[in-house]
């Protein structure tokens, strides 16, 4: 973003370096005493967003920076979105749709919401089908919400088999043309993914963002 | 006391002394007991670094068991006796240097039942008749209940904690607070007892001790039959890091997380109280078990979940805590770090030289070796994919990476699988692990 006013700047700044009460503090004025666009200030957090991932990358913030940049942006958005008002056609562009859930059998979910939010504030449009996923409720979420990307997630070794399951049930569904899958999990390694099937594997949130970046930039 | 010096013993929950029950019928009690002895004495050796005469392989299983044995993970966790033939099966089969306390670590189906334990979902509870079981993790102790907490724990767990996760317990919050009831005050304050709620507790709470009596007795045959076939138990009970008693018990992964910034300071006074009461714990229930050996499975300490300065400002110093006090009682800890622990090598190394087992689950090896070789014994860690979804000759080959770049290398390394036998493990893959060992390290 380009020419930040001096609260701007402070407020993706408090932001980035995880001072939640100042922060909020300063949305809440920003929104509701002074009337400031909504949107130009869910465009600050994405700003801030990026600041995060990018310590994340570099190692210098944690899965606990990330969950709490999620409550920060939690809280700004249930202020904002009330405010926002979209002219027919002026929703914001995403960057691609993504479909996401714990396979069956597993019920583990923090890995899985951590990497829908940060799909979120990455700018796609993410749909959470939650945990113990059947394989046929995959199926026909793809058939109606037509992904770029399906996630699956599990966290216990039984998921290996339930991954490969689902990505099998998806190519004899013939859906995988044009659509990409990739696995996540504590477990989840090359080998887990060559069994699998799946187009690629992540350790963590912001190599889900970045594998769908590629993914969807590449069909873009 | 029960001396703390051999393989005997049983899971945390259940912290009685084994020996009650009859020795199982062995070929020869006196081989079997020779070959107990050698067995333990591998064990010990690599805790004391020195060189055994073989690298020593441990069997830790739970669900996997289902699988070997045919029934299903309910059978497993409510048949008692098919529990006990399948998991002594298991040790004339694969003849590991030690196991865990396997009939402990999962037949405890009808003693959750009976305390109608809510933190857990299992076999029929839940989950499929065939499916592990998996925890719940929920904020069980609100952000606001700190203080609460730190002025009182035991009230907190009587009227809070206790009903919230077990329903046997639920009569309890009803209970009077007991600190200030005094003289005439006493006769009033337990009026609460005579109420329907609370008697109701006390019935379900006798019933399910009693069902848990029965479950420890099974358990303690088993550490006895496999006693008397010459095996002992590489740990007789488990314990908790505070770090992750609170995480995982108390506030739930997410509010953990953001009590890190949002409540330093108590949660830095609950981590201190916490590693004193746990410490308590863990020496009583250790010393009961008769074995020396405390399983502590570490969840939050991994590379990914926390950085270095958080990890040494939280995670470690109550634990090295808890660690220094058990070496002190003349136990041996045994963490197992699980993920990747890459990164805290460095940190976990600051522990006196020859006295514990750090079991890592993904953390490499030969890195761990070489970094914390001069001060533990290492036990691990073939990993799940390979173990679940590769060939006994894959098997063969992790085994083999292991014996020549950690064992022969000077490791004292207790061969595992990464977190035990994966569930989905197929058998000839734990033959080849047994197999591999002997060929590559004795």
């Amino acid at each position: 973003m380009q020419d930040l006013s001096g609260d701007e700047r402070q407020l993706v700044e408090w932001l980035a370096d995880m001072n939640e009460d100042e922060a909020l503090g300063l949305a809440r004025r920003m929104l509701l005493e002074e009337g400031r666009d909504p949107m130009r200030v869910l465009a600050l957090c994405r700003e801030a967003m990026d600041i995060v991932g990018k310590r994340f990358e570099e190692g210098e913030y944690f899965l606990p920076e990330l969950v709490l940049a999620g409550e920060m942006l939690e809280t700004i958005g249930a202020i904002a979105k009330p405010l926002i008002q979209l002219a027919p056609g002026e929703a914001p562009a995403k960057l691609g749709k993504v479909l996401i859930g714990t396979v069956h059998g597993d019920l583990h979910d923090i890995g899985k919401n951590i990497v829908s939010f940060m799909l979120d504030i990455n700018g796609f449009e993410v749909r959470d089908i939650g945990i113990d996923v059947p394989v046929e409720r995959f199926l026909e979420e793809i058939r109606s919400y037509r992904p770029d990307v399906v996630g699956l997630s599990g966290f216990l070794t039984l998921a290996f088999d339930s991954m490969k399951e689902t990505v099998e049930a998806i190519g004899a569904a013939g859906l995988r043309e044009g659509m990409k899958i990739m696995i996540g999990g504590g477990q989840i390694d090359e080998t887990v993914r060559g069994y699998t099937g799946a187009d690629a594997f992540g350790t963590n949130a912001v190599e889900a963002v970045n594998l769908c970046r590629g993914w969807t930039a590449v069909a873009a | 006391m029960p001396r703390l010096d051999r393989g005997g013993g049983m899971n945390a929950a259940l912290p009685v002394a084994a020996g009650s029950a009859a020795a199982a019928p062995a070929a020869s009690a006196t081989d079997a007991g020779a070959a107990y002895d050698a067995r333990w004495q591998r064990i010990m050796d690599c805790v004391a670094l020195r060189q055994p005469d073989r690298m020593p392989v441990a069997f830790y299983a739970t669900f996997w068991l289902a699988r070997y044995g045919g029934i299903s993970c309910r059978q497993l966790m409510y048949d008692y006796e098919a529990t006990k033939a399948i998991a002594e099966r298991a040790l004339l089969e694969f003849e590991p240097d030690a196991c865990g306390p396997l009939v402990a670590m999962i037949a405890s189906g009808r003693s959750l039942e009976a305390i109608g334990f809510k933190q857990l979902q299992w076999p029929g509870h839940g989950v499929g008749e065939n499916q592990p079981f998996q925890y719940l993790d929920r904020e069980y102790m609100k952000p606001e209940e700190y203080d609460e907490f730190l002025f009182d724990p035991t009230g907190f767990y009587l009227q809070k904690y206790l009903p919230r996760v077990a329903g046997a317990f639920e009569g309890f919050d009803e209970l009077p607070v007991f600190p200030g009831l005094h003289y005439f005050r006493l006769l009033t304050g337990i009026r609460a007892f005579a109420r329907p709620g609370v008697r109701e507790s006390f019935e379900r709470i006798v019933a399910a001790a009693e069902e848990v009596e029965r479950f420890a007795g099974h358990a303690a045959d088993f550490v006895e039959r496999a006693r008397g076939h010459g095996y002992p138990l590489i740990n007789g009970v488990n314990a908790v890091s505070p770090y992750d008693f609170i995480a995982d018990y108390f506030r739930g992964a997410t509010g953990m997380m953001k009590d890190l910034f949002r409540n330093r300071d108590k949660l830095l006074e609950m981590l201190d109280k916490a590693s004193v009461f746990l410490l308590r714990q863990t020496i009583a229930t250790a010393r009961a078990s008769g074995n020396p050996i405390v399983m502590i499975p570490i969840h939050w300490a991994p590379d990914a979940f926390m950085s270095p300065k958080q990890f040494e400002t939280f995670w470690w110093p109550p634990f090295r805590k808890m660690l220094l006090g058990m070496i002190e009682a003349g136990l041996v800890p045994m963490p197992l770090w699980e993920a990747d622990c890459s990164k805290r090598l460095e940190t976990i190394r600051d522990v006196p030289p020859g006295k514990c087992i750090y079991w890592f689950e993904r953390t490499d090896l030969v890195r761990a070796h070489e970094v914390l070789g001069d001060v533990v014994a290492l036990r691990g860690n073939l990993s799940p994919s390979v173990m679940t979804t590769g060939s006994a000759a894959d098997v063969d080959q992790a085994v083999r990476h292991l014996a020549e770049n950690v064992f022969h290398k000077g490791g004292r390394l207790i061969l595992d699988c990464a977190f035990g036998v994966p569930d989905e493990t197929p058998v000839e893959n734990v033959r080849a692990m047994f197999a591999a060992a002997r060929r590559y390290a004795g």
